[in-house]
């Protein structure tokens, strides 16, 4: 059971408040994602769950138990760090079985385990090797390793893939997702990169300045933003967020429109612009289109086979169903 | 681009520092060259003094008088016991200021590298006395003590600027699987840090082997190591040179040897940290 409840938690350090009181709700095998720009508090947050840090105020709940003076060893929660944190001085196998070993657990159990472990990770013939010797995908796993050998209630993940290239990222995600669909554990998972928190979380908690800006599934998140820090942090390439006049049209001080929900024209249309520079992923291309009417440039998806030469002269129009409104708050209006 | 030398200028460079090098070795040289001389021949001029037979009466003679043995356990016992007793203090004192820093830690740390420059002469008196009444006159366990609390603030500042090296993540690790704060020293912390440790062992049982104003001050007959061995040799008889001599190398002998063999280990420990 991993089921995580936070009640009025704040965190402090010295007189700089970087948590104000909040509440969060984790239910049992979910997998919750904490993200936000660097400094936000995220990985703070996840600190004060491990009991690595501690709370100012408030409580953390474990499975209805207050954990709040439990220390983190006692927790019951497994952490794999963004720096991986092995321990250089030991193998593999006792890396992974050094939890084990804290437990007392006897030394037949814990082969066992280790043996299991490394059979679901691929470590099986690096087993005698120190980390040093590992590569940086190896080594994650490894982490990951440690991790679930103990069986924790809950798994706390900080930015585990930051230190890892771009290929090695896109597999580690889909293992780590895969690892969550089989053992069905609440994983609570740090990171600044927004696609990893829409591609892997079943919730996903939007911080800013230590304060939720919003929690919800990513398609909720990504359809109904509660407010303009959500709707520009959620969704790549970034919502366009436009004021002036054609927001005053809508009813709104700002609305917001995703780059895939304008079409691109080179007839007729609501806005016209000149395009920019454009970006190809060969599925699709993105042009950057300097509108007459807006002062930024804005974002559009087009197919990839539409070419558009820089300079040319295009017209946008938004798909109204898809139009965000907000507030001078920058709230969403209903 | 490296700056050219030429021949002729590495030479004379090479010269010069041999020169100075030797210089500075001299003093030593003699020692072990006197060492091996009669006592009559150690006083002649240096050029009859090298011509004149080599003998190893003076280490006969000084072994006989001194028992070379008793002073040279105490010192080992002496050396080994402070620095083993200063780093099982120290460990934790530079785990918490590592780790677990505060706002004072670092005036802490400066504090205690100042006492190192109090005059020791200033508390002798107190410690003396203090000696008396507490027994510990004369006693091994008296200059074990003694030496580990004048040691200490160097040990702690070494192992701080180990432990420092070591990421906080990795200590946070162990706390998450379950280790205790001393499963996590022991297990965990102590390990890595290895190399430091070491070489903060060899620094300080060469400083507290080295040491002689307390060991000369605070022991007699039962606890003296090999600085009263020496001391003993020098004033009340006359100026014996050549057993002075044999008496100075069977003292400094064996941690010119430790010494020797463990530079690369020391300079690597003195320069952690400041090199990458």
């Amino acid at each position: 059971m991993g089921k995580i409840e936070l009640t009025q938690v704040s965190k402090s350090f010295d007189d700089t408040e970087v948590i104000p009181p909040l509440d969060l709700k984790i239910e049992d095998g979910e997998f919750v994602v904490f993200v936000g720009p660097s400094g936000c508090g995220k990985s703070t947050l996840l600190r004060l769950i491990a009991g690595l840090e501690d709370v100012t105020t408030g409580q953390v709940l474990i499975d209805g138990q207050d954990a709040t003076d439990i220390p983190p060893a006692k927790r019951g929660l497994a952490m794999v760090f963004q720096s991986y944190a092995l321990y250089p001085h030991m193998s593999v196998r006792k890396n992974i079985a050094f939890p084990l070993r804290m437990a007392r657990l006897d030394k037949s159990e814990q082969d066992r385990r280790v043996s299991e472990a490394a059979k679901v990770l691929n470590l099986t013939d690096y087993l005698d090797r120190r980390p040093g010797q590992l590569s940086g995908g190896q080594r994650q796993r490894v982490a990951i390793g440690r991790a679930i050998v103990r069986e924790p209630a809950a798994f706390l993940f900080d930015e585990p893939l930051s230190n890892l290239d771009a290929a090695l990222r896109v597999g580690m995600r889909l293992e780590i997702s895969e690892l969550h669909k089989r053992l069905a554990t609440t994983m609570i998972y740090v990171t600044h990169d927004q696609v990893e928190a829409m591609t892997m979380a079943d919730k996903i908690v939007v911080l800013q300045a230590g304060v939720i800006e919003q929690v919800g599934s990513p398609m909720e998140l990504y359809r109904t933003p509660r407010n303009t820090f959500v709707a520009g942090f959620i969704g790549s390439p970034r919502m366009n967020l436009l004021n002036g006049p054609n927001a005053t049209k809508h009813d709104a001080h700002t609305i917001g429109i995703r780059p895939e929900h304008i079409a691109i024209s080179t007839r007729a249309g609501d806005w016209p612009g000149v395009v920019g520079v454009s970006e190809h992923l060969g599925s699709d291309t993105f042009f950057h289109v300097k509108c007459d009417d807006f002062p930024e440039p804005l974002t559009v998806r087009a197919d990839g086979d539409l070419d558009l030469r820089y300079g040319a002269k295009v017209f946008l129009t938004p798909d109204t169903a898809h139009l965000h409104r907000f507030d001078q708050k920058g709230l969403r209006l209903k | 681009m490296a700056r050219a030398v030429t021949p002729r200028r590495k030479m004379i460079n090479t010269t010069l520092a041999w020169s100075v090098g030797l210089l500075i070795f001299f003093p030593i040289l003699w020692i072990i060259v006197l060492s091996f001389k009669t006592e009559g021949d150690a006083i002649k001029t240096p050029i009859e003094v090298l011509t004149s037979v080599w003998t190893f009466e003076s280490y006969l003679v000084v072994q006989d008088r001194s028992d070379y043995f008793k002073h040279f356990s105490n010192s080992v016992i002496i050396a080994m016991g402070s620095t083993l007793l200063g780093i099982l203090i120290a460990v934790p004192a530079a785990w918490s200021m590592a780790f677990v820093p505060s706002k004072r830690t670092r005036g802490i740390l400066m504090w205690m590298l100042s006492t190192k420059m109090l005059p020791a002469v200033g508390v002798l008196y107190p410690i003396y006395i203090g000696f008396i009444k507490l027994g510990l006159l004369d006693t091994r366990l008296g200059l074990i003590i003694v030496l580990m609390l004048i040691n200490l603030p160097i040990i702690v500042w070494m192992l701080y600027t180990y432990f420092r090296e070591i990421p906080g993540e990795i200590l946070e690790a162990a706390r998450m699987d379950g280790a205790t704060l001393r499963e996590e020293v022991l297990y965990v912390l102590t390990p890595m840090a290895i190399p430091g440790i070491a070489s903060t062992i060899l620094l300080n049982v060469i400083l507290a082997w080295n040491e002689a104003f307390w060991t000369l001050n605070l022991t007699a007959a039962k606890a003296a190591p090999l600085t009263a061995f020496i001391a003993s040799y020098s004033s009340p008889e006359g100026l014996f040179y050549a057993k002075l001599s044999a008496a100075s190398v069977m003292a400094i002998a064996p941690i010119l040897i430790l010494g020797w063999f463990s530079q690369k280990q020391l300079v690597r420990g003195l320069t952690f940290g400041a090199v990458k």
